[in-house]
């Protein structure tokens, strides 16, 4: 029986009403009266040196405020990097300088030269054709491989060379792996490219800026997925305005899927410029600037080899990958191809010996960083593709290869320092066997083929590593943040309760999801529980949402914050009751003495702690609000298994999705809805990236995909229903819900289930493909056959 | 500068625009209807879709100008007069069409305009209609199982919650 309210319930959203009457707030939404607005001037040149900005000509045209270049922020802060990576010497990353508007160089097409302030928006773009650029074209850097040569062209004149980091995972196991390459008895080996991608939230970026001389405060208006780190890096480290003085608003934001947790040079800009010219200053981007300046994801070229003994079980793996960083570092982008990637190659699998090696190159593009599954969608790429190519070689079934290399024991340590604690790979394996209907699949071929079509069937598992923590590990390994979550739950007089949380949602259903678990844990109506998120001056702290940390790591700390507000009801019942606290129960809302039917309803309780005439005041203070902090102890691991069908046109090359399964372990759940949508949204990237999205350059670095033209969206009919389950339950055993996870999921189990699907299907029709590279593409699958 | 005079949502609206103005900058910044979304710049995603004269319109490829006398509806009109959702919102929440609502202005009106023309369209009909309306989060699956629940189909029989 479905639950009609609390955890395991599908609780209709209560933030679809907004959205659905067209009174959501977004940030384009907010218009402060007087404000100005932004036009960034861009490079449309990928490498070159600026001689000079001449800015005079502009500076007359009509509604112009203040005309602004890198000059103006010579004195202000790098645009800063979270996370540092040390190589396989131990020496630190190379760390370029990221300056708010571009310096002495410009680095990618894209960057931001100069930007306009002016009364309209029409404005400050008319004004910004009319300033003069001189700058001179330097060769570009794309290809990675090129600009690690000797001779090739600096991306950073300051730095050695194009190579961020040269990096070794686990380099103590180095030696050990590669004598099991010698020993092995099968080696499979594959070279690819994990596409560059956009991430393309619905939603342009934006960003408002504030000022108010009276107090010195600041405020920033952003389309964030973390309000409080942006306050941190921005007021820390670029403008020096302490977090006092500084607010930052992300109020609903329309996607982020990883690119909008980044600090960007725009929120800087727009905070900075309002108080240079004293008035609002507000700028909305267009999507052909996002494309532009939003960081990438994705983009890595690698070559895996499978080391088998005789017996076909894994002995050894080894990887060399090549991540490109683009032209800066964004935010968190030196952790993705290491500590978010490296970790996860051990996969669903006891494969003994692993070595990884990851060089970051600088080149003259966007740059690069998380983007939904960030490092775990390339590492469950390569991983079950070469799996799944070494099944193929050996003449043996993929699921059955998969399921012999299964890990079964938990917790499990990895040889690639992360331990899982919970997992049970053969149920979602069995789950989705019986959900696609595998001895039927004969019979689907066949139809097809008489159709002229070919079909194939690919499966594949994963295994995620979400809520990423504890913040004092994490350090050890480079973040310069830490990697808890706050929460604080005021209880308000009459009964009724606020949770503040530090997660932020941007499409997740937190407002609703969030208020389930509390709501369940008092025993109250969901209805009473409102959740605030997305403000700094509202809510204490916060990490924010990303890695699929929300409810593990959010929710955690919200759970805690409500512990304590029960304890002290308890504590205030008891007194009610003229009982020992430990005698107290609660349940459904009231307060009762165990074994007796006395009892104090919820509201008399909260009411006591505001109006505290008959009240403990010599034991507990009045009021009810509590905060907590969660530090998770370890990772959490969700893990699943996807099967795709396909069919291909041989004609055209065409690839077709016929069916979509996905079996999915996410732990405990609390609203089954949510997380079915969020499933599927995830598949929808996943087969986006297998099918049709490529971000692309030129050779002089010009962005061949820079618009919803040439950069191909999944679309409606592009896509299936899908068969999505998520039944399997192993609960995390760390955090008090007991959940794992479940935004990334769908993003990173997908992509290689298509490709296998794909091998298949052209397989079956006797072709010799093992491989093609993302997109699958009519004219590169066509090309593939012939 | 030129003054339009339109009828929105049932209300008379007016103002002055530029020759340049596009319909979805005169709803969002004039008459601050911002339910209107933008998401792109080259009319391919249709958050901005409106109704002018009961047909569906990409907002953003229209000039305010060019709309000056016309009926528009734009999502703040949409809901019932009591203020409940109509039966394609009501729809779009039952079957969590939606995610980070950026989308959904566009798809409400692009169903709208859909269900007036064809009542009872197959899954292959809303996903060719669709073909105009981009949606990142959600991977269409439940706004087409909404879609169809709103024009009284039966979804029960597609997968999941
Ligand atoms: S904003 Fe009109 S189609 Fe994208
Ligand atoms: S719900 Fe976010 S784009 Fe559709």
């Amino acid at each position: 029986m479905p639950k009609d309210g609390g955890i395991g319930a599908s609780s209709k959203r209560r933030e679809d009403v907004r959205f659905l009457t067209g009174v959501g707030n977004y940030t384009d939404d907010i218009n402060i009266h007087g404000q100005a607005y932004v036009f960034f001037l861009r490079s449309d040149m990928a490498h070159g040196t600026i001689n000079s900005v001449d800015t005079s000509a502009a500076a007359g045209m009509p509604g112009v405020v203040q005309i602004f270049t890198g000059a103006d922020f010579e004195a202000v802060g790098s645009i800063p990097c979270g996370w540092q990576v040390t190589d396989k010497h131990g020496e630190v990353m190379q760390e370029p300088r990221h300056p708010v508007l571009a310096h002495g160089k410009v680095r990618h097409v894209g960057e931001p030269i100069a930007a306009v302030v002016a009364e309209t928006l029409e404005q400050a773009r008319d004004a910004a054709e009319a300033i003069e650029l001189d700058i001179s074209e330097l060769p570009a850097v794309v290809d990675m491989k090129e600009a690690l040569k000797d001779g090739a062209a600096k991306v950073h004149d300051d730095l050695n060379n194009n190579l961020c980091y040269d990096w070794g995972f686990v380099e103590e196991n180095k030696a050990a792996t590669d004598a099991a390459f010698e020993a092995a008895a099968h080696v499979t080996t594959l070279e690819l490219v994990n596409n560059r991608l956009v991430a393309n939230p619905m939603e342009p970026r934006v960003a408002v800026g504030e000022y108010a001389r009276g107090t010195d405060e600041h405020t920033l208006y952003t389309t964030s997925q973390n309000p409080h780190v942006i306050r941190l890096l921005m007021g820390a480290f670029v403008l020096g305005i302490p977090e006092h003085k500084l607010r930052v608003v992300a109020p609903d934001v329309g996607g982020g899927f990883g690119t909008k947790i980044f600090h960007y040079q725009e929120e800087a800009f727009c905070t900075f410029a309002a108080k240079a010219c004293n008035r609002p200053v507000k700028w909305t981007s267009s999507r052909s600037e996002a494309f532009v300046s939003d960081a990438h994801g994705r983009d890595h070229v690698t070559k895996i080899e499978l080391a088998l003994d005789g017996d076909n079980n894994f002995t050894a793996l080894r990887t060399e990958t090549y991540a490109n960083m683009g032209a800066y570092l964004s935010t968190f982008a030196p952790s993705v191809p290491t500590w978010l990637h490296g970790t996860l190659m051990a996969g669903n699998y006891k494969t003994p010996l692993i070595y990884v090696n990851v060089k970051a190159v600088f080149t003259n593009t966007v740059p690069v960083d998380a983007y939904r599954g960030a490092g775990r969608p390339e590492a469950t790429f390569q991983l079950e593709r070469v799996v799944d190519k070494a099944a193929r070689e050996l003449g043996v079934d993929p699921v059955a290869l998969r399921r012999q290399n299964f890990i079964t024991e938990f917790p499990y340590a990895t040889p690639v320092a992360v331990e899982y604690d919970t997992g049970d790979y053969h149920a979602t394996m069995d789950k989705l066997e019986s959900m696609i209907d595998r001895d039927g699949f004969a019979a689907r071929r066949a139809e097809s083929e008489k159709n002229g079509k070919l079909r194939g069937l690919g499966v594949n598992c994963y295994i995620e590593a979400c809520g990423i923590a504890p913040s004092n590990l994490v350090g050890q390994l480079g973040a310069r943040a830490g990697l808890y979550e706050s929460a604080t739950v005021r209880v308000n007089a009459t009964g009724g309760l606020v949770v503040m949380t530090g997660s932020h949602s941007h499409g997740q259903g937190h407002e609703t999801s969030f208020a389930q678990v509390v709501a369940e844990m008092i025993g109250i109506d969901e209805n009473m529980v409102e959740i605030v998120h997305g403000d700094t001056s509202k809510v204490p702290m916060g990490m924010g949402t990303y890695g699929s940390r929300s409810l593990a790591v959010g929710g955690s700390a919200m759970v805690r914050a409500t512990e304590k507000i029960i304890n002290k009801a308890k504590k205030i019942a008891s007194h009610l009751l003229e009982a020992s606290e430990g005698d107290i129960e609660l349940k459904d809302g009231a307060f009762s003495v165990a074994g007796t039917d006395k009892s104090v309803a919820w509201g008399d309780v909260t009411l006591a702690a505001y109006v505290p005439h008959n009240y403990p005041l010599e034991d507990i203070e009045p009021g009810l609000e509590e905060t907590a902090f969660y530090d998770p102890s370890n990772f959490t691991y969700p893990s699943g298994a996807y099967a795709c069908e396909v069919e291909v046109d041989p004609e055209t090359g065409k690839v077709t999705i016929e069916r979509f399964a996905a079996a999915d372990d996410f732990g405990n759940i609390v609203n089954p809805m949510i997380v079915t949508g969020q499933v599927h949204g995830g598949l929808a990237q996943g087969i986006g990236q297998a099918l049709l999205e490529n971000c692309s350059y030129d050779e002089n670095g010009q962005l061949l995909s820079a618009s919803y033209m040439d950069y191909a969206m999944p679309r409606a009919d592009d896509l299936p229903m899908f068969d999505v389950d998520h039944s399997c339950q192993t609960p995390c055993t760390h955090n008090p819900l007991g959940v794992k996870g479940c935004g990334e999921a769908g993003a990173i189990g997908s992509p290689p289930s298509v490709v296998n699907a794909v091998v298949d299907a052209l397989q079956s029709a006797g072709k010799d493909v093992t491989h093609i590279d993302m997109p699958l593409s009519p004219d590169r699958v066509w090309a593939a056959m012939q | 500068m030129t003054q339009v005079n339109m009828t929105v949502n049932g209300k008379a609206a007016s103002g002055d625009v530029e020759g340049r103005t596009l319909l979805s900058s005169f709803l969002r910044d004039q008459l601050k209807l911002t339910g209107t979304h933008v998401g792109c710049d080259t009319s391919q995603c249709g958050a901005c879709v409106v109704h002018v004269d009961g047909v569906a319109v990409k907002s953003c490829t229209m000039l305010a100008a060019e709309a000056d006398g016309a009926d528009v509806a734009t999502i703040e009109g949409q809901a019932n007069p009591d203020g409940s959702l109509n039966v394609i919102q009501q729809a779009f929440q039952d079957h969590h069409g939606l995610q980070c609502g950026f989308c959904t202005p566009g798809m409400v009106m692009s169903t709208a305009a859909l269900l007036k023309g064809n009542p009872k369209p197959s899954e292959a009909e809303v996903r060719a209609y669709l073909e105009g309306n981009i949606c990142r989060c959600t991977g269409y699956h439940n706004i087409v199982k909404a879609i169809m629940a709103a024009s009284g189909q039966d979804v029960g029989a597609i997968a999941a919650e």
